[in-house]
């Protein structure tokens, strides 16, 4: 495991940067300060996450990198796309509820964001359905999310994300609700898209398991204030299947982040 | 050997089926139940209110028999029949205002909260004055007798759309929001694919009540109106009949607007379940 230090500017393994933070600061009308001095590089195809106890900023920045709300401070810089909107930026949202409209079925919940962008059913139909057939959910088209579980709801949801095939997939602790197995099976299902569509991720999570499993870089956070502490590549080649769960180098990644994570903590005064 | 494990098996599965045959009963007797208890019941009261006029040799026009009532019904239906489609079309179209007001300020509301600052407490105040205290009041100001019955069953039909319909714009799922905002939405699509469809139960529950309250609005403007009404509806029938000490009459009259009230309250739960029943959490049929 290679350890660099926080604040490491714009060199990253994954690429060219996508997305920079630099002294991000962000203090709600409260007087909560979430975020202080932030500094963040993200690369082109990384599959990056930001682990941290609860109340550390990690969903915070990812709402912030997507444009849901302003910074306090500093600046959040999308490289080599033009727009100014969220729109522009080709992300994809996944909230840590599946967050579909119950009213709609899955068709209609997959297509909602081509419908906003103004693209007819006709147009839309087979991008709907080629999203669908990702998440592995054919055949579910015409069901509503309350006949589905919370896995399939889950899937749904990623699909919806994904039928703008957007450039980087933001992901707010999306399996944080699910049970261990659908929770090891989304798992491996999130990987094999990353590798065949070859776009980024940036994941909150706040589970060291989850993040040493998926990410080739793990950003750890502190709470009060909000910052990062530590980064880490993890080293382990993809494809990473279910025998990799079980290897020495999975363990060896979760002891040292742990530490990291433990090490946050205390700074944090938790 | 054999002979006892078929003798266990018989026993299992009897004993496996006898739950589901037991839910099953239990599930056809509630059914039956639902429908018959209260039958029952209305018979029961029908045969006691009857021998009480009987025994006691109490005279109609004091308290008649329900077979003098139904009687009544049937020779009258002449005169009632009209009033009735009076009273049904103020209620109607009373409700129709009130759908397409209430949801139109609702609406308002939740687009600029200074339309909601300004109107709100006078939504209120309309809400919260007894409409019999300002039917005459309306009844004297308004030329058209109609157009005054009409007010006042609005008046009556219009808060529980409005706050219910207000209540249900404002309930869509904030991250649902956030995700429109991501990509891009625009005010008339937030109110369109997400605020509208979220209201949907809200506004139908409001509905149920706004349908009962606009037929009382309408009676009551047409008691306040009295026999000024030259349009006379059910309320003006019962008044009329109660000069006339025709208590039979009034009673018919009383039926028919307590089935109109019944009729309205069926066709818009019909109306909620036919809307939600393949999302909503109230529409849903559970199994367990």
């Amino acid at each position: 495991m290679l350890q660099v230090p926080a604040n490491s500017g714009d060199a990253v393994a994954g690429g060219r940067p996508l997305v920079t933070l630099r002294h991000v600061d962000k203090t709600f009308s409260n007087g909560t300060v979430a975020l202080k001095d932030l500094n963040l590089t993200v690369g082109e195809h990384e599959f990056i996450s930001l682990l941290g106890p609860s109340g550390c900023g990690k969903s915070t920045a990812l709402r912030l990198m997507a444009g849901l709300g302003d910074v306090s401070g500093g600046r959040i810089d999308w490289h080599g796309s033009g727009g100014g909107t969220a729109a522009d930026r080709e992300i994809g949202f996944v909230f840590q509820e599946p967050t579909l409209m119950p009213w709609a079925t899955v068709f209609k919940n997959v297509y909602l964001p081509l419908r906003l962008a103004g693209i007819s059913k006709a147009d839309a139909a087979p991008r709907v359905a080629e999203a669908v057939a990702m998440v592995g959910l054919n055949g579910f088209e015409h069901a509503y999310p309350r006949e589905l579980s919370g896995g399939m709801n889950m899937r749904v949801s990623i699909a919806r994300a994904l039928v703008t095939k957007p450039r980087v997939l933001l992901m707010d602790e999306p399996f944080a609700a699910l049970d261990e197995i659908t929770r090891f099976k989304l798992n491996n299902d999130l990987l094999d898209l990353w590798k065949d569509q070859s776009w980024t991720v940036i994941f909150v999570t706040h589970s060291v398991y989850e993040s040493v499993y998926l990410s080739s870089r793990i950003v750890v956070m502190a709470a009060r204030p909000g910052r990062v502490v530590a980064e880490m590549d993890v080293d382990a080649p993809y494809p990473r299947h279910e025998d990799y769960r079980t290897s020495p180098t999975y363990n060896e990644h979760c002891r040292a982040v742990s530490e990291q994570l433990h090490r946050a903590m205390e700074a944090g005064g938790t | 050997m054999t002979t006892t494990a078929t003798e266990t098996d018989r026993t299992d599965s009897a004993e496996a089926a006898a739950p589901n045959a037991a839910a099953a009963q239990t599930e056809r007797t509630a059914r039956l139940a639902r429908v018959l208890l209260p039958l029952a019941f209305g018979v029961l009261a029908l045969v006691a209110w009857d021998l009480i006029v009987r025994i006691n040799d109490i005279p109609h026009y004091i308290l008649p028999g329900p077979i003098l009532v139904i009687e009544t019904l049937i020779a009258d239906w002449h005169t009632l029949y009209p009033s009735l489609l009076v009273t049904i079309q103020i209620t109607l179209m009373a409700l129709a205002v009130a759908v397409a007001g209430g949801v139109t300020l609702a609406i308002l509301f939740t687009q600029s909260k200074w339309v909601e600052l300004s109107f709100f407490p006078y939504a209120v105040i309309l809400q919260v004055t007894p409409i019999v205290a300002i039917a005459p009041l309306i009844l004297i100001y308004v030329d058209s007798t109609y157009a005054a019955l009409l007010i006042c069953a609005w008046i009556v039909a219009f808060f529980p759309i409005l706050s219910n319909t207000t209540l249900g714009l404002n309930s869509a799922d904030h991250n649902l929001i956030n995700l429109f905002q991501l990509y891009g939405a625009s005010r008339w699509q937030v109110l369109w694919h997400l605020r509208l469809p979220a209201a949907m139960p809200y506004f139908l529950g409001g509905l149920k009540i706004a349908g009962g309250l606009a037929l009382i609005g309408a009676i009551v403007a047409e008691f306040a109106a009295g026999t000024a009404g030259t349009e006379s509806g059910l309320a003006y029938r019962i008044l009329e009949a109660g000069y006339r000490l025709n208590i039979p009459r009034m009673f018919a009259s009383l039926i028919l607007i307590s089935l109109t009230g019944i009729v309205i309250f069926l066709f818009f739960t019909f109306l909620s379940h036919m809307v939600l029943r393949k999302w909503h959490e109230s529409a849903m049929k559970r199994e367990n």
